[in-house]
């Protein structure tokens, strides 16, 4: 009786024939109920997505959770990705707040950000408290300032709630860029029309979430419907924690929360 | 406010906001106010005479009609070089946001247009039919245009053009002071910035345009006269005197009403305005437009006003107190424009601000548009002369 015996060369080759067989199947098994099987957008924000959008029956929230942002900057990345912010102009930044044992607070925000808080600040003198980051972008003012000084009607509040720029209609006075109390809002030295966060409307629209929320590893941007009661932000919102806006003084009336702020943000 | 800590806390960092580390009105919208304010003092000298016959002006009083054009002509020239997309400004005119001040903008500067150009074809009229008799050609056209057509001088004709020029003065008076008053209300609109936000901006503005129109009229006529090798009316520089003196006892007051209002209530961003009037603005404020433009030139129009004084010393002081309060007017809104952009809305620092000489807004941009009105009042003084004859009580 003769022993087959196939030389170990062949042996090698469908061994590893049938992993990488195995791998692929197994990964579009896993993948392809995933919706990687087509190149449609994923639906982020539920009720948007192949549906009429009703213009006049929305309502949006951003709710920024200072307790869980680690300051890595992935925001502004993403955000300058988007939109091809031009350098020394911020859409969108994060703030670092240092607290010294004094109470003492320290603010910085180098590039507004942008590269992450790698490295402890080495310019203070006293022992450190607390440190904590503090994302900003526009606050979707329901009173908008921008919107009531723009000259031209070029600011303006869409029917869903969102401030927006019609950048073929700006003269690029900076009326606007003077009026917003929070800084959110820069001429764009090469379109020369003024600019700012928009809350990514353009995937909003698609059902998508901004940018700058889809790639937040610890969700500290948090953006939803408040039309629909099971979104996070509706939950939050509705529930009993507090929240509180940035210069509820200048009586603008952000859509835009933040949890946790201390009273040092500005 | 409710987020500062402590006074000295907000400080210590000068953290600034990173949109704010640019100041976007720059030097331009330092001009523009101040051009409209020269506007409207020298229509004030204008409006005594017309309409409240203060007879001592007469020698002025068709000097600052033409001199208000020359500088109402290039009024938008500062915005134009300021806007982002220039070639969009019609928008301000074709759809206007009604919510927004500045909209009024174009059609406030149209109407004060309107009346001066009015006013003055009034008050020319004589001389205008006169030079259209004795000229040619284009000129002659030109002359006919102006006159409307009409060589009608007779008694009942000049009756009408008098009550005509009342008229347009009457209603020029309220429209000055709306597009000087609207000017200073662009800012005193703005709530984000504390040094802004105040109901009395427009007012400020109001009596500083008024002071720096006086002066740039006293200043002007004693210059141009000198040049000429003709008289000064003594007279006339005596009323300008008292009535810049009167207007600048009232600017500056407003203006250090602002200052020790906020000082007093301690409220809000009252240590922010605080640390940027003894910080970036320490200079520039407290010892150029308070100290040497302010309070010297008070002195002196104190001293003119209550003493006699010997004529060519009065007229030399005139001229003087006249240039410092230019300076004061200019510095003072150097001081509200610019300055007050210094100061970032995360209430916790200041930027800075360097001008350029070669930028659109830059320094050789801000003196040729300066330059031009006077060349436009070389032009118009071509036309409209603004003396008849050495005798100044012949003029009309």
């Amino acid at each position: 009786m003769k022993i087959l015996n196939p030389s170990p060369e062949m042996d090698r080759r469908s061994f590893v024939k049938k992993v990488l067989n195995g791998t692929i199947a197994g990964s579009l098994f896993l993948a392809w109920p995933m919706g990687g099987g087509s190149f449609e957008t994923p639906e982020e924000i539920p009720g948007i997505k192949g549906k009429d959008y009703d213009l006049l029956n929305q309502e949006f929230a951003f709710i920024v959770d200072i307790t869980r942002c680690i300051g890595c900057g992935s925001c502004c990345v993403a955000d300058k990705r988007e939109y091809n912010v031009p350098d020394g102009n911020y859409r969108t930044w994060v703030e670092r707040y240092v607290k010294g044992f004094s109470d003492q607070i320290y603010v910085d925000s180098p590039h507004g950000g942008l590269d992450g808080y790698q490295h402890p600040r080495t310019d203070i003198d006293e022992e450190i408290r607390d440190t904590f980051f503090v994302p900003k972008l526009c606050n979707m003012c329901k009173e908008a300032p921008c919107v009531q000084v723009c000259p031209v009607g070029a600011t303006f509040i869409s029917p869903d709630g969102f401030v927006l720029v019609d950048e073929k209609r700006c003269v690029g006075c900076a009326y606007c860029i003077q009026a917003c109390p929070y800084s959110a809002r820069f001429l764009n030295p090469i379109t020369k029309v003024a600019e700012k966060c928009t809350w990514c409307y353009h995937r909003v629209r698609k059902g998508l979430l901004p940018a700058c929320v889809e790639v937040c590893p610890t969700g500290a941007r948090k953006f939803g419907s408040m039309k629909d009661e099971t979104s996070e932000v509706y939950k939050i919102l509705k529930g009993p924690g507090v929240l509180t806006v940035l210069k509820k003084e200048m009586g603008t009336f952000p859509a835009l929360y933040y949890k946790g702020a201390r009273r040092e943000v500005i | 406010m409710d987020a500062a800590h402590t006074p000295a806390a907000m400080l210590v960092t000068n953290y600034v906001f990173p949109n704010d580390l640019h100041v976007h009105w720059s030097m331009m919208i330092v001009l523009y106010p101040y051009i409209t304010g020269l506007v409207d003092g020298a229509f004030i000298i204008a409006a005594l005479y017309y309409l409240f016959d203060v007879k001592s002006l007469r020698p002025v009083a068709r000097f600052s009609l033409l001199f208000a054009l020359a500088f109402l002509a290039i009024a938008t020239l500062p915005l134009l070089l300021h806007l982002g997309r220039p070639e969009r400004n019609f928008n301000m005119l074709l759809t206007p946001s009604p919510s927004s001040a500045m909209a009024g903008f174009g059609y406030i500067y149209a109407v004060s247009m309107g009346v001066v150009v009015f006013i003055i074809l009034f008050v020319y009229r004589e001389d205008l039919v006169e030079l259209r008799a004795t000229s040619k050609g284009w000129l002659q056209l030109l002359y006919r245009a102006l006159t409307f057509d009409s060589i009608d001088l007779s008694e009942d004709a000049r009756k009408l053009d008098q009550k005509i020029i009342r008229f347009l003065v009457g209603i020029g008076i309220p429209i000055t002071v709306v597009l000087h008053g609207y000017v200073g209300f662009i800012f005193g609109g703005v709530k984000a910035n504390p040094t802004w936000s105040t109901p009395l901006m427009p007012v400020i503005f109001l009596f500083s345009a008024c002071v720096s129109g006086i002066s740039a009229i006293i200043l002007a006529y004693i210059v141009i006269r000198k040049a000429k090798g003709r008289s000064i009316d003594h007279e006339c520089i005596k009323t300008c005197i008292k009535t810049l003196t009167l207007f600048f006892i009232m600017a500056f007051t407003f203006e250090m009403l602002e200052v020790f209002s906020h000082s007093y209530l301690k409220s809000g961003y009252h240590h922010m305005v605080e640390g940027l009037l003894n910080g970036p603005l320490a200079s520039s404020f407290w010892l150029w437009q308070v100290k040497i433009c302010s309070v010297i030139p008070l002195f002196v129009l104190g001293v003119m006003v209550l003493f006699t004084i010997n004529k060519h010393i009065y007229n030399f002081t005139a001229a003087v107190v006249s240039a410092l309060l230019l300076l004061q007017v200019l510095i003072m809104r150097w001081n509200v424009v610019i300055g007050g952009q210094l100061m970032s809305k995360s209430a916790r620092g200041y930027t800075e601000f360097h001008p350029e000489w070669f930028d659109k807004e830059g320094i050789v941009a801000v003196i040729i548009v300066m330059a031009i009105p006077f060349i436009i009042l070389f032009v118009l003084s071509r036309i409209f002369p603004f003396w008849t004859a050495d005798n100044e009580i012949n003029v009309k």
